[in-house]
Order: structure tokens, then C-alpha cells, then sequence
């Protein structure tokens, strides 16, 4: 899919907790995130913990969006 | 002929230890066969002797690549096995990627034989097919007699260190290893012969199939991500409560456009994950935890991004054809580009 999408000429940041598989399946801005059942959150946090999370990965995504890359890049 | 004593490598469902509730069991080992491993028993037969399964949760495997990898070698190596076996993994992705790494981890590090099996479409294959006989199987466990029938014969040659035919001779997936051989006939001839069968739209095999390197250029960044309309794409199949276009827990046949306008917050009472595959527990409870809509509206109002798009696309990544997935992504393609989506964020689980 994320192939796909960045065929169509829209930058995608792929967010996703196995890595190996993003690089695999051929995205080229790859942020890790934190689990396979909640890659964007953590059940074990409060609610504002989780937010934090969230804001930080996000931010990492824009940061992926905003930078050029010239093969698959991992933002880590 | 001497008995091979085997380790078998499962996740926590083979392994009858339970199902996604248990995908994050650290790997823990058992004694005999388990599970499939009563039917490699059988095929083996008087030949080997399955000594110990080990067993390891899918998401612990892929969420702690490193540990829990060393972990199971240490386990496996403590038998001293002629041979690991692993999975079969069908098209379990999580379980696909745990079953190579293990197979090639015992080949490479503790130079021990290793098999496993899966779909053609798993993951785990393009990562592992060049380290590993990895045999060809169907996409889901109702393949499994077969799988047992294809991949014992390999195993045990592979444990005896006796000579491995062609990729399509014993059935795995081609390792891209060549092999010189003289053929009755030369190399021109077989060439006219394929080129009259190509011709004649007869069916013929090629030689020497080209690698299929399907990689996109990526794109140029975003210059002012301020001023940048952003859309949501997922395959964690997030989706409105109730799921309204049915959308498949497992081998989707379809995608989802719904609208956010004026969401700020998915919530248990309004969104959920249609997938199947892993806990659906955790985005249930808050479907931000996969679809991060609650922070890029805090973006928005704070004017980090320029707009959060009107709609998100979701679809169940889960046992998906790679050619589905990349039908409905063409089609989504289209319409981010028409609504004017100057970059996607997507995410999977």
C-alpha cells in the first residue's frame, strides 16, 4: 500500500513496529513505533503519557516528510 | 542410519498456548512434539525423533527481534539437534518473519540444518528465501498435510547432508543459487524452442527469471509541512463502530473512505479495528492508538500541519493478498491526489 500511494506522488511516512517488513514491502520514510497491537500508544500508560507518545512519534513523521530522502530511510 | 533428534519451532497458536491474548509469551520450550509436530512425527517416522518444540509469541518474536532470538538459540543449541524445524508459517506474516530468523539463525550462528515452510506472498520469504530452504505452501493451515509431505523429504536430506536437488525438483522457494549442469541440449536450441512456445502463447519457463525489484522513487519531501494537508491511511483496519462495509477480519476484499470532519478523538463507543491477527483489545479501547487522529487535530489547531484531510482509508492488512493491497492502495492514490493530500501518514499494526 504504501508503495502504491508514493507511486501516485504523494510522500508517506510508513509507521509500523516491524521494520524488516516496511523495508520488505518497499516504503522509503520508515518511523518504528511501539507494539503490533498499538503501534501509537501503550496500554500500561496514563492517557497524557500515551498523548506524549503520540506527539513525539508524530513528530518524528512530519520530520520524515519534511526530509529528503534518497532510498529507504529509517527515522529512528 | 543413525536417529536425527529435531527442536521444532512454533508461535504460542500452534503451540497450543493460546491465541492473540498470548502473542506476547517470551519463548518458553516443551518437551516431544506439539501441534503440527505430531504429523512431522508421524511423516518422519523411525528417521528422527522430535526432542523438544520451542514456542515463542509472534508479536514478543517480532517486538524483541534481538532477545528473543537469542534466547531460542540457546534453547535449541542446548539439545544439540541434526535439525530445527520451523513453522510452517502459511501466510502468518508475524510468524513467517519469527520462523526465517530462527532457521536462518540456526544455519548461520549454530550450523545446524533448518527448514521451514510458508506462502509464497509471507513476508518472511523475500527476507529469508536467499538463507534458507524455505518450502512453498498455501496460505493457511488446512495446507498442512502437504506442507508436512514436502517438507520432511528435505529436511531429512538436508540433515544428512546429502545433495539438494533444484528449487523445483524438491519444492522450496528458489534461493537464487545457480548450479552448473550440462543439458542435452545447447543453449541456442532451448532458446528457439522457448521463443516458437512464447509465440505460439504456449506456456514455457524461463531460465533465468529476472529478479523482481519493484521499488518506488521516493518522493520530495515536503518543503513547508505547516502548510501541508495531510491524510490518515491504515491497514490496523480501523473502523467506524460496527464495521459497516464488513469489511474482512482476514484476507480483505475491500477498503474504507469514512469521514472525520469534526472528530477529534476516536473513542471506544465510536471507531474499532476490524482485524484479526493481533489483540484487537488495545485499539478498541482508543482507535488513536492506531489511527493517531486525536495529536494531528492537536497539530492542526496548533498549526504544525496545514489540514488533517476530510476522510481516512483503512483496510485489514491480515493474510491480504499483495494483490489486493496494492488494487485498493491504486485506487486510494487517485482520490488523496484529487482531494489535494500533499503527504500520508499510514500506519500498521
Amino acid at each position: 500500500m504504501v508503495k502504491e500511494i508514493e507511486r501516485a506522488g504523494i510522500p508517506v511516512a510508513h509507521l509500523c513496529t516491524v521494520v524488516p517488513i516496511s523495508m520488505t514491502v518497499g516504503a522509503n520514510r520508515i518511523v518504528p513505533t511501539v507494539a503490533i497491537p498499538y503501534p501509537l500508544g501503550n496500554p500500561q500508560a496514563t492517557a497524557e503519557e500515551e498523548k506524549e507518545l503520540r506527539r513525539k512519534l508524530l513528530d518524528k513523521a512530519l520530520g520524515a516528510l519534511s526530509t529528503e530522502v534518497d532510498d529507504q530511510t529509517v527515522f529512528e | 542410519m543413525k536417529q536425527l533428534q529435531v527442536v521444532h519451532y512454533l508461535n504460542q497458536f500452534f503451540a497450543q498456548i493460546g491465541g492473540e491474548d498470548k502473542a506476547d509469551i517470551p519463548p518458553e520450550t516443551k518437551t516431544g512434539p506439539v501441534g503440527p509436530g505430531m504429523a512431522f512425527q508421524a511423516a518422519f517416522g523411525q528417521d528422527a525423533n522430535i526432542v523438544a518444540t520451542i514456542a515463542c509469541g509472534d508479536s514478543y518474536f517480532n517486538e524483541n527481534a534481538d532477545t528473543a532470538l537469542t534466547d531460542i538459540l540457546e534453547k535449541i543449541a542446548s539439545f544439540k539437534p541434526d535439525l530445527v524445524v520451523c513453522g510452517p508459517a502459511f501466510n502468518a506474516g508475524r510468524y513467517g518473519v519469527a520462523c526465517g530468523a530462527v532457521a536462518s539463525a540456526v544455519r548461520d550462528k549454530l550450523n545446524i540444518p533448518a527448514i521451514t515452510g510458508m506462502y509464497i506472498e509471507n513476508p518472511g520469504v523475500d527476507l529469508y528465501k536467499s538463507t534458507v530452504h524455505i518450502v512453498s505452501t498455501k496460505d493457511s493451515a488446512a495446507g498442512m498435510r502437504d506442507a508436512v509431505s514436502q517438507m520432511v523429504p528435505l529436511a531429512l536430506k538436508l540433515a544428512r547432508g546429502e545433495e539438494i536437488g533444484s528449487a523445483s525438483e524438491e519444492g522450496y522457494i528458489p534461493m537464487g543459487i545457480r548450479k552448473n549442469f550440462f543439458d542435452a541440449k545447447r543453449g541456442s536450441r532451448r532458446a528457439v524452442d522457448m521463443l516458437l512456445r512464447k509465440m505460439a502463447g504456449e506456456p514455457f519457463e524461463t531460465e533465468f527469471p529476472m529478479p523482481d525489484f519493484d521499488r518506488v522513487t521516493p518522493n520530495a519531501a515536503i518543503k513547508d509541512i505547516s502548510k501541508a494537508k495531510i491524510a490518515l491511511v491504515t491497514s490496523g483496519g480501523i473502523v467506524p463502530k460496527g464495521n459497516p462495509d464488513h469489511i474482512e477480519s482476514s484476507s480483505a476484499s475491500k477498503f474504507g473512505k469514512y469521514d472525520i470532519e469534526g472528530v477529534s478523538d476516536l473513542d471506544a463507543q465510536t471507531y474499532e479495528t476490524a482485524h484479526g491477527g493481533y489483540d484487537p483489545v488495545y485499539a478498541n479501547e482508543d482507535a488513536d492508538r492506531v489511527l493517531p487522529v486525536d495529536i494531528l487535530r492537536e497539530f492542526e489547531r496548533q498549526g504544525k500541519i496545514g489540514s488533517l484531510s476530510r476522510y481516512f482509508y483503512s483496510t485489514v492488512g491480515n493474510g491480504t493478498a499483495v494483490a489486493s493491497a496494492k488494487k485498493y492502495a491504486q485506487a486510494i492514490g487517485e482520490e488523496l491526489l484529487a482531494d489535494g493530500v500533499d503527504a500520508v501518514i499510514l500506519t500498521s499494526t
